[in-house]
């Protein structure tokens, strides 16, 4: 049992933990973008991006089991280029909750650009410096806290997940089933001991995260 | 010299105007761009910098061509080594007074840094950061960032309009040492009579959009004495405490 537990535990960390890189590689320069240009579709582009915060996740799962099965487009060019197939596997499941987690990443990154003042780009633009550099040395710092709220949610958020990841991984050991699937499964089988022990490490992981955000932010309200 | 002929159409609180200037500036000159809220001096000044992109015209400083629309040249604000100093100063919150100015140097030159910091009494202040500064350091902090760029013209947005009248006198006479020092044109936004007379060598005096005189200081007061900019030049705030009432 102890065997299990862990390897759920690490599976769980695991996909938290690539679903925030991704997010992160992806958060920024989609932030950036909707943080400084104005476009024709940009609500509609901010709708999308927002959906996972109103639509139920099992919507999104379907729509995802939909998409990965060979007999529609999407499937069929990974079976078929690459001998992917995504159902019931933690990369299907992995894609799904990059998904999902979009706005948990998008939106608070996306609100610290906009809270910097738009003198202070300017002012590196003018002292000769590059986007990139302004947006590293200037930009970053400045939003440290935004940052460090959107990457504590985005790995909390996917912690919990529940929905999308029974929808398209189901419930394989070692492969797709996380904690919050093991807590489901062992309640189902009366193994009340173990959902408290997968409970408890999800209530520390997640109460430990809001602590961090909420001191953060804190902080930077005092000064 | 710089060469200015730029059309812009800019929204202002009366409505949709066109900003049309024309105007040659010498090396060396101090130059204030006078009039009142929404003329469009600030756009202008923006524009120079390369923050705004005019609808039409041509601007040139010196050999280089800044902006052409004609033929499509537009020299992003990276490539025209403006000294831009905002109405806010924009000074970078996360980094230290000393920081600041570092981050302004192509070449890294801690001598220089030094001679700043020495230049504008900001020694003490190193180690503060810049939010915990009083308006007249982030001043002074501000026009030594500018400096430490090397700039080949110096753009200064109402750069006293935050500070009571002893701190704008003080600081005009730092204006006028960073000038000289420069030997360029130094381009300041303001809507102070004093503060022209004290510090301009010319006035480009700015309404709805157009140049309505340019000259020298006195010389542009005197001939827009109309009812209208009497009204006006009563309303803005002296800080020159000499200069005769109209």
């Amino acid at each position: 049992m102890d065997v299990a537990f862990y390897e759920t535990l690490l599976l769980t960390a695991k996909l938290a933990a690539w679903t925030t890189a991704i997010l992160l590689l992806i958060g920024f320069p989609v932030a950036y973008f909707l943080a400084y240009r104005r476009f024709f579709l940009k609500p509609l582009v901010e709708a999308l991006i927002s959906m996972p915060l109103v639509l139920p996740p099992t919507v999104l799962g379907f729509y995802m089991l939909v998409a990965y099965s060979p007999q529609n487009a999407f499937g069929r060019f990974l079976e078929q280029n690459f001998d992917l197939r995504l159902a019931f596997s933690f990369e299907g499941v992995l894609l799904a909750s990059v998904l999902f987690g979009l706005p948990f990443m998008i939106q608070p990154l996306q609100n610290g650009l906009i809270s910097i003042p738009y003198s202070l780009k300017e002012a590196s633009c003018t002292l000769g410096k590059s986007g990139f550099t302004t947006f590293l040395r200037v930009l970053v710092p400045n939003m440290r806290p935004s940052v460090i709220t959107a990457i504590a949610m985005t790995f909390a958020h996917c912690i919990g997940e529940f929905g999308v990841v029974i929808m398209v991984g189901g419930n394989m050991p070692g492969e797709t089933r996380v904690a919050s699937i093991a807590i489901y499964d062992e309640v189902q089988s009366l193994n009340y001991e173990t959902a408290n022990r997968y409970s408890f490490v999800l209530f520390l992981v997640s109460i430990l995260i809001l602590t961090l955000i909420y001191s953060i932010n804190g902080k930077k309200k005092v000064l | 010299m710089l060469e200015i002929d730029i059309k812009h159409s800019m929204f202002t609180s009366e409505g949709k105007t066109y900003l049309e200037i024309s105007a040659g500036i010498e090396a060396h000159e101090l130059v204030c761009l006078f009039g009142h809220s929404g003329a469009g001096k600030t756009t202008l000044l923006r524009i120079l910098a390369g923050l705004i992109k005019p609808d039409g015209g041509r601007i040139k400083f010196g050999d280089t061509v800044w902006f052409d629309s004609e033929k499509k040249v537009n020299i992003p604000p990276q490539k025209r080594n403006v000294g831009f100093m905002f109405q806010d100063y924009a000074l970078f919150p996360n980094m230290s007074v000393e920081k600041n100015i570092r981050f302004a140097q192509k070449v890294k030159d801690p001598d220089a840094v030094e001679s700043l910091l020495f230049l504008f009494g900001l020694e003490t202040l190193r180690n503060q950061n810049s939010a915990q500064l009083s308006g007249g350091q982030r001043q002074r902090v501000a026009l030594a960032r500018a400096l430490a760029a090397k700039p080949a013209i110096l753009m200064l947005d109402e750069p006293l309009s935050a500070l009571d009248i002893e701190m704008r006198l003080a600081l005009q006479e730092e204006i006028l040492k960073v000038h000289r020092m420069l030997d360029t044109i130094t381009l300041l936004v303001s809507h102070d009579v004093g503060e022209a007379m004290n510090l301009a060598s010319s006035v480009i005096y700015i309404k709805n959009g157009k140049v309505l005189s340019r000259g020298k200081p006195s010389d542009v007061f005197n001939q827009c004495i109309s009812p209208e900019n009497v009204r006006f030049l009563n309303s803005v705030k002296f800080s020159n405490l000499d200069f005769p009432a109209f």
